[in-house]
């Protein structure tokens, strides 16, 4: 027993350790998101006008859409290299638990994007002219909510990742479910904005969080059965 | 325990055959339960105090909101079935099911924004319960555009069962968060006949319209799996025979 619970911490860490080192040397894969999230950020001041007070209103909203649609972009290549190369069927036949390298692999995925989008965030808040109040609250709100999108989303990549267009079909499947994580996290933003105690939208994402921890790496591993050996 | 009875279930050929005798049945009641329901609710109910004739769009809008909710229901736990005791006929009633939930959910939106026409003031409105039936349409056409991506039908079944299954785990949550986004945003100033207040006289002809339209749904449900059925089981030797030796008019109808 303990030898197989250490055999799955050391599968869980190696491939924790290569993915991370094959994002880091996949620097664009990384970046690519940012510079979406940066330029789209920036239609909309172009589109509405730089009235300040209509940029603060809509601040929180947009800069949360903009954050969920470049996590949507990121979201094809979660599998798609170890798909092409013929490592993800290796996994999928080692006699370890899939869902553990499952995880570790969605784990990159928001260091690799969900933590830069969550940084980078109050720049573009400071762009949008967002109320002094509210920075914190979008730090934290983005923290977690990208966290629950990548786990959600890994569903929707494992289920299309055999498809050679799966990118807008992985949009159109996994959209209505980031559904109530975009309800809460705007949310949580436009409270602060208000001055007003957002700890109760925090709390919802951190629940919605904690199940996606549980069921999303245990769905993506079985949706990659499926898909995969098609 | 005896599973035979299930695995029989589970057999197209079987369901096919026994489903002969009940369309007829359904049909006559299908029929004559929504002709009933539709006079008696339309016609003969006493007409609303505040919202006058405008109201009777209810007895086709509520009964469709049930089972449009119900239908996803049926989809996903068929795909579970399937996945779970690896049987054919299940993944045909799910696919069978998405393309009837999203019309019905269709129903629902264009009924909903007819009704708020002269209620509301506006053909669009972002009320909880039409902005819910709206995200529940997203959820079926995802389930479709997946099931059509697929060559292999064998993944296209899987893949979308697995979908509608997650889909199932997150409606309560979508539901929940759009009703709280709702009176967060809106205090509930705008309501349609709550459930209490509605009369006896005007609740029978509903019930009628509700029962007719759960067993059209099932009408629909079975012919639809029927025409996939037919569809997959094509090389096999009793659909030959059904389609060229007796001249069957039901099996060609539901064919084509």
């Amino acid at each position: 027993m303990a030898n197989l619970s250490s055999f799955a911490s050391s599968l869980f860490w190696a491939t924790f350790k290569r993915d991370l080192i094959l994002a880091f040397r996949h620097k664009g894969d990384m970046v690519n998101p940012l510079v979406f999230f940066l330029i789209a950020i920036t239609m909309i001041p172009l589109a509405l006008g730089p009235e300040k007070a209509v940029l603060m209103r809509i601040a929180p909203g947009i800069i949360w859409v903009m954050a969920l649609l470049a996590t949507l972009l990121s979201l094809d290549s979660l599998f798609r290299s170890d798909f092409d190369d013929g490592s993800l069927e290796q996994l999928l036949i080692a006699p370890y638990p899939l869902a553990l390298s499952v995880f570790a692999k969605i784990l990159v995925h928001w260091l690799a994007t969900g933590l830069p989008l969550t940084l980078m965030a109050p720049l573009l808040g400071v762009m949008l002219s967002l109320p002094a109040n509210a920075f914190a609250a979008l730090c934290y709100s983005l923290l977690l909510g990208t966290a629950a999108m990548s786990l959600i989303g890994a569903v929707g990549a494992a289920l299309t990742v055999s498809l050679r267009k799966g990118g807008v079909l992985i949009s159109l499947i996994v959209m209505p479910l980031y559904i109530p994580i975009l309800i809460f996290g705007a949310s949580a933003v436009q409270t602060a904005a208000l001055g007003e105690a957002y700890n109760m939208q925090l709390a919802v994402l951190g629940a919605g969080l904690a199940i996606a921890l549980l069921l999303a790496p245990l769905a993506a591993a079985g949706a990659l059965r499926v898909s995969v050996n098609a | 325990m005896n599973w035979q009875w299930l695995h029989r279930l589970g057999s197209p050929r079987w369901f096919y055959e026994k489903t002969n005798a009940w369309l007829p049945w359904l049909m006559v009641c299908a029929w004559g339960l929504l002709l009933v329901g539709g006079i008696w609710g339309l016609g003969f109910a006493p007409e609303d105090a505040k919202q006058r004739n405008s109201y009777r769009i209810l007895y086709i809008h509520a009964p469709v909101a049930f089972i449009s909710m119900s239908c996803y229901y049926i989809m996903a736990i068929s795909g579970a079935v399937g996945l779970i005791w690896k049987m054919k006929l299940p993944f045909m009633v799910m696919k069978a099911a998405a393309p009837i939930g999203l019309g019905l959910t269709i129903v629902v939106l264009a009924t909903g924004s007819i009704w708020g026409k002269p209620t509301w003031g506006t053909w669009w409105e972002w009320d909880a319960r039409l902005t819910s039936y709206l995200i529940l349409s997203f959820l079926y056409l995802g389930v479709i555009a997946l099931q059509q991506a697929f060559q292999n039908r064998d993944t296209a079944d899987k893949a979308s069962a697995i979908l509608a299954l997650v889909g199932t785990v997150n409606i309560p949550i979508i539901y929940k968060s759009v009703d709280w986004w709702y009176t967060l945003h809106q205090p509930a100033t705008l309501k349609i006949v709550g459930k209490s207040t509605i009369d006896p006289s005007m609740l029978y002809p509903l019930f009628v319209m509700i029962v007719g339209f759960y067993v059209f749904f099932t009408l629909v449900l079975i012919l639809h799996t029927r025409t996939e059925i037919l569809r997959r089981e094509s090389r096999s030797q009793w659909v030959k025979d059904l389609v060229l030796g007796k001249s069957n008019t039901k099996g060609e109808g539901a064919e084509s």
